[in-house]
């Protein structure tokens, strides 16, 4: 009887064999690699907001202060967000009449809030207190980047479970001296002074992974 | 017997033929291959398959609903969390034995007489552990996060508890399924060829011809055919032990009386292999009948498992004296008072009905006439299912209605949903199981050659 | 606390007001700016209060709320600010106010955190609280966002303006100005409120002829009759059960819900502790504990905590009075107020000689019991105490006056004082209303509280007689039944939304201030009344504040005004103990009426421990929350003694006829081991006809068979077999023990002798007998003890577990199929033979055991072990396999088997606590020792760089206790409480033998029984 299958469809099978297996062994890889990527985490993507704020000019320019408009970073869990006030402290005065701050002349004069779009958010079951974690010297830089070179500010870290366990299990990596704490710019760790393993002796860091360290 | 033709020293275990006489090569291909080949669909397998495949509807509905609405839509509660979805993946992957039991462990053991019954004894495994492997998934209260009880390089950074007996579950259950599963496939090699050339049908001959993967039956295949289904075999066959043994621990680990002994082990395997024989009765009796194998599956095989069951029944028996002698024996208040509960207690009914099952009906099997009778082994075989599940049943809920505060006892009562999944999970093992017989050789045609006696007198001339 | 810091907590607080949402989107922020900083210019310089107001500006982007806040907050309110903790912004908030309960008032601390109410606990400063509450003020959060309360004026079930309302009350009062009020009638229930009494008053004199009526359902009228005929004057007793050595409670639930509860607790419960190791002499040890007699039909928590409980008809108590009075020979006799003590020589006479006082025969009761019982109360005169309940006709009170007087207890154990309800003298009853509305004599009728309609005894048809009146405005939180029939229906504001006062039963007077603006336009009883006056329109801060500036004028009237509603009470007001003489001739009107024949069954009514008198009946809290001894959620139930259930030939869950007096009602019969037999007891407030959704169809309403002559107790009632089922749902089907040792007891004799009695009952595995390498617990290791011998059973851990942690309601079906989501229970045990069995009570939450059989067997590690030693149960991990469930021994885990947790109710959402994550459908949850409020104050310790003090982590369940008997704290802490407690010899942990080593631990309770009684008597 006829051959319905030509020679070179063994070859296929062998072929077709090897190939379901890296096939299985890529969409894994694919798996885990996507999952990590800006895609997911939106790190490193600009959020657009209702006014243009820059961080890099404010901070990096200017030189304000962080705790200038993110008051209760030092004494709460929430650093908090400023109101149309404080940015009208100066801008009554500068710019006043510039396009660009419109809707926060608006917002004061109407006393509807500006809403801006949230760029650091945790789901609801992660509790974070910065309050905590300025207190035992980890540096606004090291999780929120330079917001100094922020024309529009971005997650300059994944904010994902592994990221903060990275910390949490090594943290002499990572702290800054208090008073550094709101500066903008990071020694390498190697030249660091006092050494992270000082800073952790001295502000007695006891950085826990307890599971109910931040999920209740 | 006077009718064997075989010389004198043979080794055959078994005196009577395992294959009736008459037979030739073409023959038996014949016979076999037809049943696949046939032009048309037999009535009785189309209303068979229908049912079944109502069923399957059955579970496809009740999953929607479960999954559009919890896990409560069962009779689980506090304190009996586990309900008829664990009682049913341990009683499914029980019956997922037999196959490897006869494919592997008899093959290592020459027992030629499995080779009739191997091939739908290991498909009926595989149709088994899959149902088992849905309960496992469905119990969960979020399902969608199945793949966290595997080891993977998640973005959480953690891995799962390899302390728990679930997670072991997970490798035990699916190293079985694909060990079985590849068994099987190897298996079907020659005759998925064998089918290929005998048939009509030019699509039927392309998909088959797919399937076979270029086999020609050169001495080459047939030599690594050879290696790889020993090896095969060779895996398999701890996997019957230890399957089973890894199931017992999710209950052996457990603090709960009644679950927390050493006998769990040995006598889910045993266990297992009872229901999973009693269930290949179940599918071997009607399908001699109806496709009339009676000449390949003979009496003589009935009765080789009726033995086997006899045997296993006992030692489950066993386990269930120990139970109760460990009890005794143990002087715990809560172990004492878990048998007398099991006895005495709102359930004992089940406990009572479970022996009736499984101790006191398979001692019929002492008498030749009954082993004789199939529609006696085939309802032996009933019901030793039925006790099998009961085991099941005893074990988890009983021991969970009752534990250690009695301001937290209380009763299951299971609502139509457990049911319909249950059922559903039937529906979804026929419908497989009808489809591999129409599609595929119940019997494998190669093998069953190699048992006729020219090929036995070939042998000896080739010496 | 300076000055200025008051101030700020002022913004800060006033920050709070109102709902976020409306904060940051409203015009009225704007508006708020420019009229409101400029006078406040010091406080907006000042960082901390500028800083507040930005933090909560910025988290209420973030926040959802409610957008139905309407009025412009111009009033101050102080926050407690005992801690400057407090004070840091993004902390939650404390203020002072109170929860209103009829008579009763428990001054409280509000939890606020971003404008929204979210924790009630006591008032730690305030003697009526000590820091616990009771189960109702717990769950008065619930009903402050119930989205079925009434949101609308209505007229005859049109939505009307307020204004519309107003005017129509102008014109009536115009048109009564003619008659000087002779149409006009106020009804009321309990006033405490000093400020509403005065409004009424001021009312009662521009219509002289105008009437005030007060109508409570659950009264203190017996009370006052009683003591009317003891010393001639209505008073009413204080107990100071803390000197009391041996106390006598004649069906009076004093430990039961209600008024006092929580005082009567914590004093009663410092007088249980058991006489610890090192107590000098045994004799000496054996008196630091007092004993506790409880005569009574059905059981309660009280006679649960009984040494002896004396099982008698409700109807037959006033028999045993008389017969202990005529013991401690009183009966008839006239005394001066200075009795003198009787000696033993009196007593001796008084009990040996066979005569008129020689103790009369009590039904059911031995005489050995009496003349002991007689004895002991004799021996303590002075440190004992009688107590009488509120069901108990006027001469059982009056008995109990002259017993306690004849003991020379007045002063020492009671004392007494007017009245703390401005009602209970001056106002009419409720029976001389119903006659005016009879006879057409009433045009005007304001209701200011209550839902007559439902609670007036059946043979008062009030809404017929509303109709017979010609203008009727109701005041209620509901829309209700009262409501449905009055013209007027106007929402009410519920106290957390309200300015107010009220006098606590003690009689010192707390200020009420609002958490949140009236969230559904509520009015108070003030707001209404000024109704009448020239200024309709005036808030109740303003009309408070006016009462208490004529009450105390002076220079510094703003300053002792700001500290009273900073303390929570008004310093002076608390009201002096009066002098009271006792008349003669008390034993002569002993009526028999109350008594039913023998084998007659008598019918009590209580208020339902849960919805009261059926004001709760809408709060889901309370009606999953499990009654004492009975175990039922969602429903009432006729109780019975199982000897009376076998006469009639009927058992729990028949459905049966109630018959008194021709009148019928059917009710689910529920058989109740320890009740007295041939006697019936029913709850009120069920069978709530016109009510939000949580509340219907629950329960039977036994209101219609409670008529206004046996309100209480009434005789000659029947049951009458319907041949029907009905399920009722229990949390706990099992009540034995088993003769397991799980709530281990003794009695204090026992103790002293074997104080290691405890743990013999168990053999326990040695130290260190586990195969994973030992623990060893730096920094922290928290656990908990809890003291059997303290704990009364109330529930309010359970209730209070559910406030602070998010803890869905499941409702009747889930409740049945043992689904319920409690996260700390109540276990209730019987012991002995089931017609007088001794009770028990086990709170079990999570045991935190350090050999968790839990955590080894979650395959995705969901549940695991602390550095500190906590059992965590992480939510977002849990795929719900329940394995860990089946696991636990102690069956503390509780499972979401279908989406519980209301996330879609606008209401419901503000409810929840943000620190607690609100658990998803398909998870595990469970006690995780309050780890939210434990990780509050790790972080303010790191941050301040100073160590944890012990006591500063309270749990929920301990915070609330009313009789102490939870402790948690460090077991690395060699000084902190828990390490005390549980050093104690009574300490043991359950199932101790299954090796899990459990964090929390018990402590054995112990009973006092008179030694003089034989076992078989005890």
């Amino acid at each position: 009887m006829p051959q319905i299958f030509h020679p070179s469809t063994n070859t296929i099978a062998r072929v077709s064999l090897f190939g379901a297996l890296f096939l299985v062994g890529g969409a894994l890889w694919v798996l885990v690699t996507v999952q990590r990527s800006s895609y997911v985490t939106h790190q490193g993507v600009p959020r657009t907001q209702p006014v243009p704020f820059s961080h890099q000019h404010h901070v990096g320019g200017v030189g304000l202060d962080c705790r200038f408009c993110h008051t209760s970073v030092e004494t709460s869990a929430f650093a908090g967000i400023p109101p149309t006030q404080t940015c009208m402290i100066c801008h009554s005065r500068l710019w006043s009449d510039s396009p660009t701050l419109a809707p926060v002349r608006e917002s004061l004069r109407t006393g509807v809030s500006l809403q801006w779009n949230r760029v650091h958010n945790l789901a609801d079951f992660v509790y974070f207190d910065h309050s905590v974690h300025v207190a035992k010297g980890v540096a606004c830089l090291t999780c929120h980047g330079h917001v100094d070179q922020m024309p529009l500010v971005y997650k300059s870290a994944s904010l994902q479970m592994e990221w903060c366990l990275e910390c949490h299990r090594q943290p002499e990596k990572y702290l800054s001296p208090r008073e550094a704490v709101f500066r903008m710019e990071d020694p390498a760790p190697e030249k660091r002074v006092p050494s992270g393993v000082d800073l952790v002796r001295e502000y007695r860091v006891r950085t826990r992974t307890d599971c109910d360290t931040c999920h209740r | 017997m006077e009718n064997d033709p075989r010389p004198p020293g043979a080794e055959e275990p078994f005196s009577p033929p395992i294959v009736a006489p008459g037979y030739t090569f073409a023959t038996v291909s014949d016979k076999i291959g037809s049943i696949v080949l046939a032009r048309g669909t037999r009535f009785g397998w189309v209303v068979g398959f229908a049912l079944s495949f109502v069923f399957l509807m059955v579970l496809v509905v009740s999953i929607s609903v479960l999954l559009l609405r919890g896990v409560g839509i069962w009779g689980i509660n506090s304190p009996v969390f586990w309900g008829f979805d664990i009682i049913n993946f341990v009683w499914w992957i029980g019956i997922g034995h037999a196959g490897t039991l006869i494919s592997a462990i008899l093959l290592l053991l020459r027992q030629t007489w499995r080779t009739s019954i191997n091939r739908f004894a290991e498909a009926m495994t595989l149709f088994a552990v899959s149902c088992a492997g849905l309960f496992p998934l469905l119990h969960m209260g979020r399902p969608w996060f199945f793949y966290w009880m595997t080891p993977y390089p998640s973005t959480m950074g953690v891995w799962p508890n390899f302390r728990s007996p679930l997670v072991w579950d997970v490798f035990a259950v699916s190293t079985y399924a694909i060990v079985s599963a590849l068994f099987w496939f190897v298996g079907l090699l020659p005759d998925l060829a064998t089918l290929r050339d005998r048939s009509k049908n030019r699509a039927a001959r392309i998909v088959y011809g797919m399937l076979a993967m270029g086999w020609r039956g050169s001495a080459a295949h047939w030599h690594r055919y050879e290696v790889a289904s020993l090896l095969l075999a060779g895996l398999a066959t701890p996997l019957v032990v230890s399957v089973h043994t890894v199931v017992s621990f999710d209950f052996t680990i457990g603090i709960i009386p009644g679950w927390h002994a050493t006998i769990f082990p040995p006598y889910f395997v045993a266990g297992a292999i009872y229901a999973g024989f009693a269930m290949v009765l179940l599918i071997a009796i009607p399908l001699r009948a109806v496709y009339g194998l009676e000449d390949f599956i003979t009496m003589q095989h009935l009765r080789n498992m009726a033995k086997v069951l006899l045997a296993t029944s006992m030692i489950v028996c066993y386990g269930y004296v120990m139970e109760a002698f460990f009890s005794w024996y143990s002087g715990n208040p809560y172990e004492q008072f878990m048998i007398v509960n099991r006895m005495l207690g709102p359930y004992a009914w089940a406990y009572w009905m479970l022996l009736a099952c499984n101790l006191v009906t398979p001692q019929l099997l002492w008498f030749g006439r009954v082993r004789d009778s199939i529609p006696a082994l085939f309802g032996i075989s009933l019901i030793v299912s039925l006790g099998m599940w009961l085991e099941r049943f005893v074990i988890i809920v009983t021991s969970l209605s009752r534990d250690f505060l009695p301001s937290s006892w209380g009763m299951f009562y299971p609502t139509r949903w457990d049911f319909a999944t249950f059922l559903g999970s039937i529906g979804l093992f026929l419908t497989l199981l009808f489809l591999f017989i129409r599609f595929l050789p119940m019997i494998s045609i190669f093998e069953m050659r190699t048992i006729l006696p020219q090929a036995e007198v070939d042998d000896h001339a080739g010496h | 606390m300076s000055e200025e810091r008051e101030d700020k907590a002022q913004l800060v607080g006033r920050r709070h007001w109102r709902s976020l949402e409306d904060l940051a989107d409203s015009p009225r922020v704007r508006e708020i700016l420019e009229r409101e900083f400029p006078e406040h210019a010091s406080e907006w310089d000042d960082p901390k209060g500028r800083r507040q107001f930005l933090q909560l500006m910025g988290a209420s982007l973030a926040l959802a709320g409610l957008a139905s806040c309407t009025e412009p907050l111009g009033e101050k309110i102080v926050p407690f600010v005992r801690q400057p903790e407090d004070l840091v912004p993004g902390k939650p908030l404390r203020y002072a106010t109170a929860i209103r309960l009829a008579a009763g008032t428990m001054p409280v601390l509000v939890t606020s955190t971003m404008g929204r109410p979210i924790k009630i606990e006591g008032n730690p400063e305030h003697p009526e609280s000590l820091g616990a509450t009771d189960v109702f003020t717990q769950a008065a959060l619930l009903t402050l966002y119930d989205p079925d309360r009434s949101k609308t004026v209505t007229n005859l079930g049109a939505i009307r303006p307020y204004s519309d309302l107003l005017g129509v009350m102008h014109d009536a009062a115009e048109a009564q100005r003619a008659s000087r009020g002779a149409g006009l009638r106020i009804l009321t229930g309990a006033v405490t409120s000093p400020t509403l009494a005065w409004q009424i008053g001021e009312l009662l004199q521009t219509f002289p002829e105008a009437k005030w009526h007060r109508y409570e359902p659950v009264d203190d009228e017996n009370i006052l009759a009683g003591a009317r005929m003891a010393f001639g004057e209505p008073v009413e007793a204080h107990l100071h059960l803390d000197q009391a050595d041996v106390i006598l409670s004649l069906d009076s639930d004093f430990l039961g819900g209600g008024a006092g509860q929580v005082r009567h607790a914590k004093e009663f419960a410092r007088r249980r502790r058991a006489p610890e190791e090192g107590a000098a002499a045994s004799s000496s040890r054996k008196d630091t504990m007092n004993r506790l007699y409880v005569a009574e039909s059905m059981p309660t928590l009280t006679g649960a905590m009984a040494d002896h409980r004396l099982r008698l008809r409700s109807g037959d108590v006033a028999v045993l009075a008389r017969a202990v009075a005529a013991g401690l020979g009183v009966l008839g006799v006239s005394r001066p107020a200075d009795v003198p003590r009787l000696s033993e020589a009196d007593l001796a006479a008084s009990l040996g000689v066979p005569g008129a006082k020689r103790p009369a025969a009590v039904p059911g009761i031995s005489e050995a019991m009496i003349s002991a019982l007689i004895k002991d109360l004799a021996k303590h005169s002075s440190r004992s105490l009688v107590v009488v309940g509120a069901a108990q006709p006027p001469e059982v009170h009056a008995l109990a006056h002259a017993m306690n007087h004849a003991l020379g207890n007045t002063g020492t154990t009671v004392t007494y004082h007017a009245p703390v309800d401005a009602g209970a003298i001056v106002a009419g009853s409720f029976s001389e209303l119903a006659n005016d509305m009879g006879s057409g004599r009433v045009q005007l009728l304001m209701v200011l509280a209550g839902n007559p309609v439902f609670t007036a005894p059946v043979d008062i048809s009030f809404s017929e007689l509303l109709t017979k009146v010609g203008l009727t405005i109701h005041l209620g939180l509901y829309d209700d039944e009262t409501a449905a029939r009055c013209h007027w229906h106007v929402p009410e504001a519920h106290d957390l939304e309200s300015w107010s006062d009220a006098r606590c039963p003690d009689g010192s007077i707390t200020l009420l201030q609002p958490l949140i603006e009236p969230l559904y336009h509520g009015k108070t009883a003030h707001e209404l009344l000024a109704a009448f006056t020239d200024q309709p329109l005036r808030g109740s801060a303003e009309i408070v504040k006016e009462y208490w500036s004529r009450q105390k004028p002076s220079a510094s009237f703003e300053q002792q005004w700001r500290r009273a509603l900073h303390d929570g009470v008004v310093a002076g007001t608390e009201l002096p103990p009066k002098a009271v003489t006792l008349q003669g001739g008390l034993g002569a009107g002993a009526r028999e009426s109350d008594a039913a024949g023998a084998g007659e069954l008598e019918l009590v009514f209580r208020p339902d421990p849960s919805v009261y008198d059926g004001r709760f009946a809408n709060n889901g809290w309370l009606q999953e929350l499990p009654r004492p001894l009975t175990r039922l959620t969602w429903d009432n139930a006729a109780l019975v003694s199982p000897a009376t259930a076998k006469r009639l030939g009927m058992q729990s869950e028949d459905l049966v006829v109630l018959n008194l007096g021709g009148r019928r009602v059917r009710a689910p019969l529920w058989v109740l081991p320890g009740h007295a037999d041939d006697s019936v007891t029913v709850h009120l407030g069920y069978g709530r006809e016109r009510v939000g959704r949580v509340g219907k169809r629950a329960g039977f309403n036994a209101y219609l068979v409670r008529q206004s002559n046996t309100r209480w107790i009434a005789p000659g009632a029947k049951l009458e077999a319907t041949g029907k089922r009905y399920p009722l749902a229990g949390t706990q089907e099992h009540g034995s023990m088993e003769g397991r040792p799980l709530a281990r007891h003794a009695t204090l004799d026992h103790y002293l002798q074997h104080p290691d009695f405890a743990r013999e009952m168990e053999e326990a595995p040695p130290a260190g007998l586990t195969m994973n390498p030992p623990v060893k617990y730096e920094g922290h290791a928290w656990a908990m003890a809890i003291d059997l011998n303290a704990c009364t059973g109330c529930n309010a851990c359970t209730i209070a577990c559910q406030a602070e942690n998010n803890i869905p309601i499941v409702g009747k079906d889930q409740v049945m199929v043992n689904r319920e989501m409690h996260w700390i229970r109540v276990d209730r045990y019987f012991e002995g033979e089931p017609e007088a069995p001794a009770v028990y009570h086990q709170p079990v939450p999570c045991m935190h055991c350090e050999d968790a059989p839990c955590e080894q067997v979650c395959p995705v590690a969901a549940t695991v072990h602390s550095s500190e030693g906590l059992n965590d149960m992480v939510y977002n991990r849990c795929v719900g396999t329940k394995y860990c469930a089946n696991n636990c021994p102690y069956k503390v885990r509780r499972f979401n088997f279908f989406q519980y947790s209301d996330f879609v109710s606008p209401t419901a959402r503000l409810l929840f606590n943000p620190n607690v994550t609100v658990r998803t459908r398909g998870v595990m949850e469970k006690c995780s020792y309050c780890v939210q409020r434990i990780n509050m104050v790790r972080n303010e310790a790191e941050v301040e760089g100073r160590p944890i003090r012990d006591g500063e982590i309270l749990t929920a369940c301990q915070q609330v206790c009313p009789s102490d008997a939870i402790v948690f704290g460090d077991l690395n802490d060699p000084n902190s409480r828990v390490v005390q407690w549980k050093a104690q010899p009574r300490n043991y942990s359950l199932l101790g033998n299954l090796n899990t080593r459990p964090r929390t631990t018990y402590l054995a309770s112990l009973k006092n029984p008179n030694p003089e009684l034989s076992k078989d008597e005890a």
